[in-house]
């Protein structure tokens, strides 16, 4: 695979409104290859905020209090918005349990 | 050099290994002489005794005085599991008085294997680390001659824990090993996972892989006791200070729930465990996937699955957990390249390709399966090289 070709961000099921940035350093307005690893499919996002590797950006926009799902699974909801694109991580994320 | 690329060389059609068959049957993958201590008052002897005898291996831990009830039991199950574990060739016993010490010796001597308490109330530090190194030296020169002999890949069993997880770990560790276990589970080893809290939000996943309906509902029951009476109980808020924790947090992670569904990656697609198992408790069901009643902290959870007589321990981790344990072998799989560029000599199996879609899950799985025989045939781990003997007893209440 060519450097081209190495995705930026990446995720799970095609259900998921958020994903996963694999890559270091990446930068607000780098336009971003994504791959949904369940079906192999190419999707394009822009980061607007620089996200550090293993981060979460929304590939929707999230308003607060929406169910975040990953894994094609709910996995929390949201505290505060996230446009697509942007952040999602524990300022505008947290657990539903507990 | 942690494997690169995964290139398969795990032929899984006719896998083996060369270990050493205990004189009950089961085999193991290292020779220790395990100088045991029944309580923490008794570390000082153990390892004076490992200090003077080369080759000897002493286990040193926290507790073993007025505890009662359940968790007194788990003390002793404990402590006889980690004696019992094929990975040791022989025993030393030490703890400041004989009852107890005799039990832990009863118990480890039903495997056939050489063992011996010794007491020291009554005699004192010195006199006793004088018997008890004499013994040691006889068991160590013993167990030196013991030879390896080629074993069938089912007289495997392979534990699995992740830990300093991340989004990374869902992506690409945790699969991996789920990968291994949907192809050596079939072979017929034994596989175990568990991390009780960090099922958390993804309970309904979990259940629906028990075996029977009846599994299914053990496994709940122990889910559900867990929840109520460890985090119900004590907690103050959300635990979104500790779970995920810290490091969890700065790889990605924001909520238990998405930690949980990758923590459930390692167990694959295939199979469906058998038995739902105490803390350190030996599973008696045959082959298969069991699922063991344990905490989520590292050390914590991989000397109760050594406890149960698992020989060799898969470990995925995102942001670098860097445990080891005396007695099994600690396999660490990554697949974050950050890790991999800050921290590699912790690394046994690197999967960061599969981030950059330049390595499959089949591939990194064979990488893994590849790494556990040669890990059998004795290559040190990196915890092993590394010096990490994290040997820590579980407690579950406060003592008499």
């Amino acid at each position: 695979m060519s450097k081209s070709n190495i995705p930026q961000f990446l995720v799970h099921s095609p259900e998921d409104n958020v994903g996963v940035v694999v890559v270091e350093d990446l930068k607000a307005g780098t336009k971003m290859l994504g791959v949904i690893t369940e079906n192999d499919t190419t999707i394009h996002v822009t980061a607007v905020h620089d996200i550090p590797i293993g981060h979460k950006i929304a590939l929707k926009d999230l308003k607060k209090d929406d169910t975040v799902i990953k894994y094609g699974e709910d996995v929390g909801r949201m505290t505060g918005g996230a446009k697509v694109g942007e952040h999602v991580h524990t300022h505008n994320h947290r657990t539903k349990r507990w | 050099m942690a494997t690169k690329k995964g290139k398969s060389s795990a032929d899984t059609s006719n896998l083996s290994f060369r270990g050493w068959r205990r004189e009950n049957g089961r085999v193991g993958v290292r020779n220790h002489v395990l100088i045991l201590p029944l309580d923490d008052l008794s570390n000082a002897a153990c390892e004076a005794v490992a200090n003077n005898i080369k080759g000897t291996l002493a286990v040193p831990h926290h507790y073993g005085r007025l505890q009662f009830g359940e968790d007194l039991e788990l003390h002793f199950r404990t402590l006889i599991g980690a004696g019992s574990n094929p990975n040791v060739a022989a025993v030393v016993v030490i703890g400041i008085e004989d009852g107890w010490t005799d039990r832990v010796v009863k118990g480890i001597a039903k495997t056939g294997k050489p063992v011996i308490g010794f007491g020291i109330e009554g005699h004192g530090d010195i006199a006793i680390i004088a018997k008890a190194s004499y013994k040691a030296k006889e068991f160590v020169q013993w167990a030196s001659e013991l030879k390896r002999e080629e074993c069938d890949i089912s007289e495997l069993w392979v534990s699995t824990k992740c830990g300093e997880s991340d989004t990374t770990t869902g992506l690409g560790s945790c699969p991996t090993v789920g990968n291994m276990y949907d192809k050596l589970i079939p072979k017929g080893i034994y596989g175990v996972f568990g991390e009780t809290s960090e099922i958390t939000g993804a309970e309904h996943i979990c259940v629906k892989r028990a075996a029977t309906p009846a599994i299914g509902e053990k496994w709940m029951k122990t889910f559900t006791a867990y929840q109520n009476d460890v985090i119900e109980a004590n907690k103050v808020d959300d635990l979104s200070d500790s779970q995920p924790t810290k490091g969890n947090i700065a790889g990605g992670l924001s909520s238990i729930e998405e930690k949980a569904m990758g923590n459930l990656e390692k167990i694959g697609r295939n199979s469906m465990f058998i038995d739902v198992l105490k803390p350190a408790e030996t599973p008696a069901q045959g082959p298969g996937l069991y699922y063991m009643d344990t905490s989520s902290a590292a050390a914590e959870c991989v000397t109760l699955m050594a406890a149960g007589g698992y020989v060799v321990h898969t470990f995925p981790t995102g942001q670098g957990n860097i445990i080891g344990n005396p007695i099994v072998p600690v396999i660490k799989i990554s697949a974050n390249p950050k890790t991999l560029r800050t921290m590699p000599e912790h690394i046994d199996v690197d999967v960061t390709g599969i981030l950059r879609r330049d390595m499959t899950l089949d591939t990194a799985g064979d990488a893994l399966i590849d790494m556990i025989v040669r890990t059998s045939n004795g290559r040190l781990t990196a915890a092993e090289a590394l010096g990490h003997r994290e040997f820590v007893m579980t407690k579950l209440y406060r003592s008499a």
